[in-house]
């Protein structure tokens, strides 16, 4: 099958289908193969927080475009992908991390992101599980939660209704020059290929650096109004700044059957999907320490799930210096939910030689190569 | 043998032998032990602690397999919750 | 609500009912100390449910007198979670149990095959061994109607006991053709000690139809069942009942020994002549390495419990009497394969996963049980798939995947008491 596309994507996460939907959109064919099934890599795995985080300006950038797309798309959302506006509370346990708030809230609000300081009474008031004596937090009511594989389904499913074809479990062997060659040798040809492999993306392309940043999720029974926003540690920060340590955070998430996910993890060089059973526990531990009421609920699941991580905490996306014809858009690390979406549009951008809506040199993948000289 | 138990099912008395387990107090209060997601009334199927179809809260703790529980003397059940 | 009881033992047998009694029983002849835990609040599993207060001199109540007077002990109402590298952890209603071992020897038992039609979910359809155990619970059923379906021996054991018990038994609906049933009968009367068994059963079932090639098409009710509609060799007609007992046979309860790593062929835990694993110091007896009911169940948990302290000679002793029931396994699996009819019960709107509510035309869109687990949600629930992973590989044929921990759902806390294995060696 020699099939020439206009666009081959490697990759149908959540990555690869917003840039199939929002590539079909604009009249091009499109080709999305996966090696197993859609949003069987990390997607499968993730929280499906859509937030604005303020880390740098390029991340701050790259989410608050991409959660603006996110709102605007939320009519056109099935049940099954349930989006719900729950906005995220940022909590603080000491006067650092009111520091910390009131920084965050600053910062929002000089970029219109609508945020508000709660004192310890009203982060009681706002989550009645929270435990006493905490310092404060952020409510942030613009941020939102999804379920990622439905997400993803759903955009991959509009992209075939403008015409994009799906192919599942075929792995991709190797890509460039206008070229996806499939293992079992079949070749197709394009004008662009995307890499929107995740954790193979470095696999499929030489010289990006991808390491896989492995994550655990507990999620229980059904208890609805035990939780109402998606409430994250400050502490968060400190965890997913650090690039070496095994690290926990308090991270819960409502979702909309009522049950709690609970996570986070951040473990580097774990390249097995086994659950840890020493980090699951810590990270328990830390969410009895901010929700007491947590340790009393019914786990049903646990899973482990690999965030694509850069060194620089960006995702990768544009050109490969060394072959045009590829574009690469991976390495999302924790937010690949939330910035799908503009990760689509700058991939079309570029494509289509418009001006994007946001810089997109933080994101090039030419970065990377400039501070390695070599593979 | 005729030892019996008694306790309550939402609220209403019921009476059950010795041994009985709390699934069969809420069969005989006849009503059904869960409503699932989707609304429909749901009772044991699998009777030994795998089906999750007979859960109710038992003395105010909630999602309890009542098929392996046995009764006790006033206990509190309530069923369809 | 967040202590921890820690135990240990030289040998702990996961599940109470035969074949964990026999080998724990075995186990503690040597003198090491064993225990045997059980997520119900007695033992017996379920083919000795309620039987330790059973009077007379039966098989039962003499494995029953052994237990009381060994130094085994008993943690019941605990249900086991986790296995790793000697560390087992369990809760119970009150704790979490952290239990270091020698040896583990598993005897999780088997469940019922429960395959989707059109009103399976309505209250009073249940399963067969599900209706027996509600039974021996202290369900009261005298003069109530019931209709029993499904496939395999456990019609015939259900039926007879739903009878003692005062029901009106209006029907067996075997799936299984004629020859096989009949079949089945002949093999069974040439198992050493089976004839008295099977002389009775047909004894006990006397006057209640028992039909072959039967199987329910769909059942119905407003907030229970109150009919059944069966096909007949090729007719359907409708029968008004009160319960209907409906399970498709056993398959074996191999979460545990998946996630410990155990090897499995086609379903069953692969063991060797001592009933040792491929984990080394993990053994498995009873149904989990193949469905062959009570006899097979005991032998082969004593030869477990010899070998899991090193009595091999004993061990030994005993296999002579394995082989003898193990062809029970084949003669279970020749006479009661179910027929492709099966497979197209369910409508569309059919619920397949019960904990999720997740219909039958859901599911087609998929072509692997990942897929279908991640976007339609089936097997996301409380029972992990227990009832609908079973019955979509047979409608679909899809593999079930790897299972993780915790092997049962458990309180947070629970699982947050999970000793890391790299912390504490053993073995």
């Amino acid at each position: 099958m020699n099939k020439a596309s206009e666009i081959v994507i490697v990759g149908a996460g959540i990555v690869g289908a917003a840039c199939a939907l929002e590539l079909a959109a604009e009249g091009l064919r499109v080709l999305v193969i996966d090696e197993r099934f859609p949003s069987s890599g990390s997607t499968g795995a993730a929280m499906g927080h859509i937030v604005v985080m303020d880390d740098s300006e390029a991340q701050f950038a790259i989410t608050r475009y991409s959660q603006i797309l996110w709102d605007d798309m939320r009519d056109q959302l099935p049940p099954a992908v349930e989006f719900d506006p729950c906005g995220t509370l940022w909590v603080a346990t000491d006067e650092d991390e009111m520091a910390e708030v009131r920084r965050k809230f600053d910062y929002y609000r000089e970029r219109g992101v609508n945020a508000e300081i709660l004192d310890s009474q009203q982060v009681r008031d706002a989550e009645p599980h929270m435990r006493a004596q905490l310092a404060g937090g952020l409510r942030v009511p613009g941020d939102s939660v999804v379920y990622p594989p439905c997400a993803a389904g759903f955009l991959l499913q509009r992209a075939r209704d403008l015409g994009a074809c799906v192919i599942h479990g075929q792995p991709v062997a190797a890509i460039g020059k206008g070229v996806a060659r499939l293992a079992d040798g079949t070749i197709f040809a394009a004008s662009f290929i995307i890499n929107a492999a995740g954790q193979s993306a470095p696999r499929l392309s030489s010289g990006i650096n991808i390491k896989p940043r492995k994550g655990h999720l507990v999620i229980t029974d059904r208890y609805p109004n035990f939780l109402h926003h998606q409430v994250v540690e400050l502490g968060y920060l400190k965890s997913a700044h650090s690039l070496t340590a095994d690290s926990v955070a308090f991270n819960v998430q409502p979702r909309k059957t009522g049950q709690i996910l609970i996570g986070s993890s951040r473990q580097y060089g774990a390249e097995n999907s086994a659950v840890d059973e020493s980090i699951l526990a810590r990270m328990l531990q830390r969410a009895f320490e901010y929700m007491p009421g947590l340790s009393l609920l019914s786990a049903i699941r646990v899973w482990t799930g690999f965030r694509p991580a850069t060194p620089d905490k960006l995702p990768l996306i544009g050109p490969l210096p060394q072959d045009p014809s590829v574009l690469v858009a991976a390495g999302h690390e924790g937010l690949g939910i939330t910035t799908s979406l503009a990760t689509a549009k700058l991939i079309c951008s570029q494509i289509l030689g418009q001006r994007p809506a946001i810089p997109i040199q933080p994101y090039l993948p030419s970065r990377q190569m400039a501070a390695e000289a070599h593979v | 043998m005729s030892e019996s138990i008694s306790v309550r099912v939402n609220g209403r008395p019921v009476t059950v032998r010795a041994g009985a387990t709390v699934a069969v107090a809420v069969l005989a209060s006849g009503t059904t032990c869960r409503t699932s997601v989707s609304g429909q009334p749901r009772s044991p199927l699998c009777g030994m602690g795998t089906c999750f179809e007979c859960r109710v809260a038992i003395n105010g703790v909630p999602q309890r397999r009542s098929c392996q529980v046995l009764c006790e003397a006033n206990m509190e059940i309530e069923a369809n919750g | 609500m967040d202590s921890v009881k820690h135990l240990r033992f030289d040998v702990i047998v996961v599940g109470a009912g035969p074949a964990g009694i026999a080998a724990a029983l075995a186990a503690a002849d040597s003198g090491k100390s064993v225990g045997l835990i059980d997520d119900n609040p007695t033992a017996g599993g379920q083919i000795w449910r309620g039987s330790q207060s059973a009077p007379r001199k039966s098989a039962s109540s003499i494995w029953f007198n052994r237990l009381r007077k060994s130094a085994v002990q008993i943690i019941g109402g605990a249900r086991v979670f986790h296995a790793a590298n000697g560390e087992l952890a369990a809760e119970s209603d009150d704790s979490a149990i952290q239990i270091t071992y020698g040896k583990l020897i598993i005897a999780t038992g088997a469940r019922e095959l429960f395959l989707p039609f059109p009103g399976w979910t309505l209250p009073n359809v249940m399963g067969t061994g599900g209706l027996q155990a509600l039974l021996k619970s202290g369900l009261e059923i005298a003069g109530k109607r019931v209709v029993i379906a499904g496939t395999g021996p456990l019609l015939l054991a259900v039926a007879a006991y739903a009878r003692k018990c005062g029901a009106k038994v209006l029907g067996i609906c075997e799936q299984t053709t004629r020859p096989r049933m009949v079949g089945f009968g002949m093999k069974m009367l040439l198992v050493r000690g089976k004839a008295p068994e099977v002389l009775r059963f047909a004894y006990d079932l006397r006057g209640i139809p028992h039909w072959t090639d039967c199987w329910p098409v769909a059942a119905f009710g407003n907030r229970r069942v109150e009919s059944v509609r069966i096909s007949r060799q090729g007719l359907t007609s409708e029968i008004e009942c009160d319960y209907l007992a409906c399970g498709f046979h056993l398959i074996p309860n191999s979460e545990l020994p998946r996630m410990c790593g155990c090897r499995l062929q086609q379903g069953f835990v692969q063991v060797d002549e001592y009933q040792q694993t491929s984990v080394a110091g993990t053994f498995c007896a009873g149904e989990p390495t193949g469905i062959g009911g009570l006899e097979l169940a005991l032998a082969e948990g004593e030869i477990a419990g010899y070998a899991a302290t090193n009595w091999e000679d004993r061990a030994k002793h005993l296999f002579a009497k394995r082989a003898r029931y193990q062809k029970v396994v084949g003669i279970l699996k020749d006479a009661f394969p179910l027929r492709p009819e099966l497979k197209n019960l369910a409508r569309p709107d059919t619920l397949v996963c019960r904990c999720e509510d997740v219909p039958h035309v859901r599911l087609c869109e998929h072509s692997s049980w990942r897929a279908a687990k991640l976007h339609a949600r089936c097997g996301m629930g409380p029972c992990q798939g227990r009832v609908c992973a079973p019955a979509a590989e047979f409608l679909f044929g899809w593999e079930i995947d790897s299972v993780r921990p915790p092997v049962f759902p458990v309180r947070c806390s629970s699982l947050a008491a999970i000793r890391s294995h790299s912390a504490a060696p053993r073995n």
